[in-house]
């Protein structure tokens, strides 16, 4: 981050202080207002009654829906990342490859999955695809594949940044010492490009985890579905229920993204590093 | 491919998209104003207020839109009943524009803030040296010039919540993922023309989007 933002207003004089601790109270009252409006509609609907947030206390909650939940979740995050993974490297390739053959088609297959909503190809799969083959199409592929293409192909796009990026001397070295261009690829741009990437990589760890939640559309168990649907069949309580879910993803996503920081702030200070390319913004269910 | 030229089939597929460009219209202009306002909290002298934003970006980008959605619905519409429309698909519709909206902000706010971020702070120093208020700072000065640098991410944040706006389906509005769906298992012979149909009119409206934004933004640019 550049300094700009920091440079916006004077180092207040007395007149300033006085605007901002007028402003500071006013905004806090403002807040703490519409904090209490939201707390008495909330009384007033009964849903501070402790027999709704208790289930939150006892270790059955957790056992029997969250905990399987969230293994849904990270389980199918985990999968989707690493196939998204390797369909970001082959499509990132394909796409900078010399042959038309091979670029015109890796380009046609990143540009289709990044514009076509994920949802629509997770309906496809799990409600589409039993038609054509007879049987059920398992949930928990029909998730992971859909993320992978999507993720995949936002994958590829970054990773082609990324190896585009890297200094031109870099494969002319490797040209001049006679390796072929697969082998500049893969000795020279791929392991350079790869340690730029992966504050980008994780960043795009925190959408898939996010996106897993879709699973809960098409009845995949996931922390969505066992935390807020299924849990509250049980107790009545789906607010609290939606309450607590979002606590557990926005503790998990927080650390992702100050992990993706921390990283890209490790590889810049260390100078390791010879290229650097700007982190793909998180679009959250999607980046385009 | 028979089946599209039934005006029923037609009739909804055009009722699903329909739902999507109104969702991300509405969505996209309050997400725009909501953005612009957060970024400019974000970066103000008042504490409170960067604590807002903050906050703000902090819970939305990370919570699964999904579950923004059924929120609003569930929790809002059903729980606390906030009523948006005496009309059951309109109150759906503006339950789900405010959770696109809520969400979308919060990418809108980070993305003007990165281009606050590429203005030269001689900009703002010469602003304040000729005695500019923070506030004109910003407006006359700054947002601009940041405005400017952010065009094309700010198509991207477009494409996606276009993209986005087929969640809203999951609180029963008849938007195209709902329609594909519908018709998926009124058709079971037909599913794959089913699918290309509905995927090739989201390429068609966001590739060139995309295009066309990454020209304008690459136009607007300033030069430096």
């Amino acid at each position: 981050m550049s300094a700009t933002s920091t440079m916006l207003y004077d180092h207040p004089g007395p007149r300033a202080r006085i605007r901002n601790r007028l402003l500071t109270v006013g905004f806090s009252l403002l807040t703490a207002a519409l904090l209490w409006y939201v707390y008495v509609q909330f009384d007033e609907k009964g849903q501070w009654a402790p027999a709704l947030w208790k289930p939150f206390l006892k270790s059955a909650t957790w056992i029997d829906f969250i905990l399987p939940g969230l293994w849904g979740t990270i389980s199918a995050a985990a999968v989707a990342m690493v196939l998204a993974l390797a369909f970001g490297v082959i499509f990132s390739v394909g796409r900078l490859s010399a042959h038309a053959a091979v670029s015109v088609p890796a380009g046609v297959v990143v540009e289709f999955c990044r514009a076509v909503p994920l949802l629509l190809m997770i309906f496809f799969l799990s409600y589409g695809v039993p038609f054509i083959t007879g049987a059920p199409f398992p949930a928990f592929w029909a998730v992971v594949i859909g993320l992978t293409l999507y993720n995949g192909s936002v994958l590829a796009e970054a990773f082609r940044a990324g190896i585009r990026a890297v200094p031109a001397g870099q494969s002319e070295a490797g040209y001049a010492l006679g390796l072929r261009k697969s082998q500049v690829m893969t000795h020279i741009l791929v392991p350079q490009a790869a340690r730029s990437m992966l504050p980008v990589i994780v960043s795009q760890l925190v959408v898939l985890l996010k996106d897993t939640a879709l699973g809960y559309i098409i009845a995949y168990p996931e922390l969505l579905q066992q935390g807020v649907n299924v849990l509250s069949a049980n107790y009545g309580n789906v607010m609290q229920a939606a309450i607590v879910v979002a606590a557990i993803y926005i503790a998990i996503n927080s650390v992702l993204t100050w992990f993706a920081g921390w990283l890209d702030r490790r590889t810049t200070r260390t100078g390791r590093t010879t290229v650097r390319i700007a982190p793909v913004q998180d679009l959250g269910t999607a980046a385009a | 491919m028979d089946i599209f030229s039934q005006p029923d089939v037609q009739q909804a597929v055009l009722t699903g998209f329909a739902w999507i460009l109104k969702l991300t219209g509405a969505s996209g202009v309050l997400a725009l104003v909501l953005g612009v306002l957060l970024a400019g909290m974000r970066v103000s002298p008042v504490p409170v207020l960067r604590g807002i934003g903050t906050t703000w970006v902090n819970t939305f980008r990370n919570t699964p839109l999904t579950l923004v959605v059924f929120f609003c619905y569930f929790g809002l519409y059903t729980t606390l009943s906030v009523e948006l429309s005496s009309d059951l698909d309109l109150n759906v519709f503006w339950l789900g524009v405010l959770g696109l909206s809520a969400y979308t902000a919060a990418f809108v706010c980070e993305a003007i803030r990165s281009g606050i971020n590429t203005v030269p702070p001689g900009q703002a120093e010469a602003a304040r040296a000729i005695g500019l208020t923070f506030g004109q700072t910003l407006r006359l000065v700054i947002l601009p010039q940041a405005g400017r640098a952010v065009v094309a991410p700010l198509g991207s944040i477009l494409i996606a919540l276009t993209k986005n706006a087929t969640i809203v389906g999951t609180i029963g509005l008849a938007e195209s993922a709902n329609a594909m769906k519908q018709l998926i298992n009124d058709n079971g012979n037909v599913v794959i023309p089913i699918f290309l149909v509905f995927a090739g009119i989201f390429v068609a409206l966001l590739v060139p989007t995309g295009y066309l934004f990454n020209w304008l933004g690459n136009r607007l640019a300033v030069r430096r």
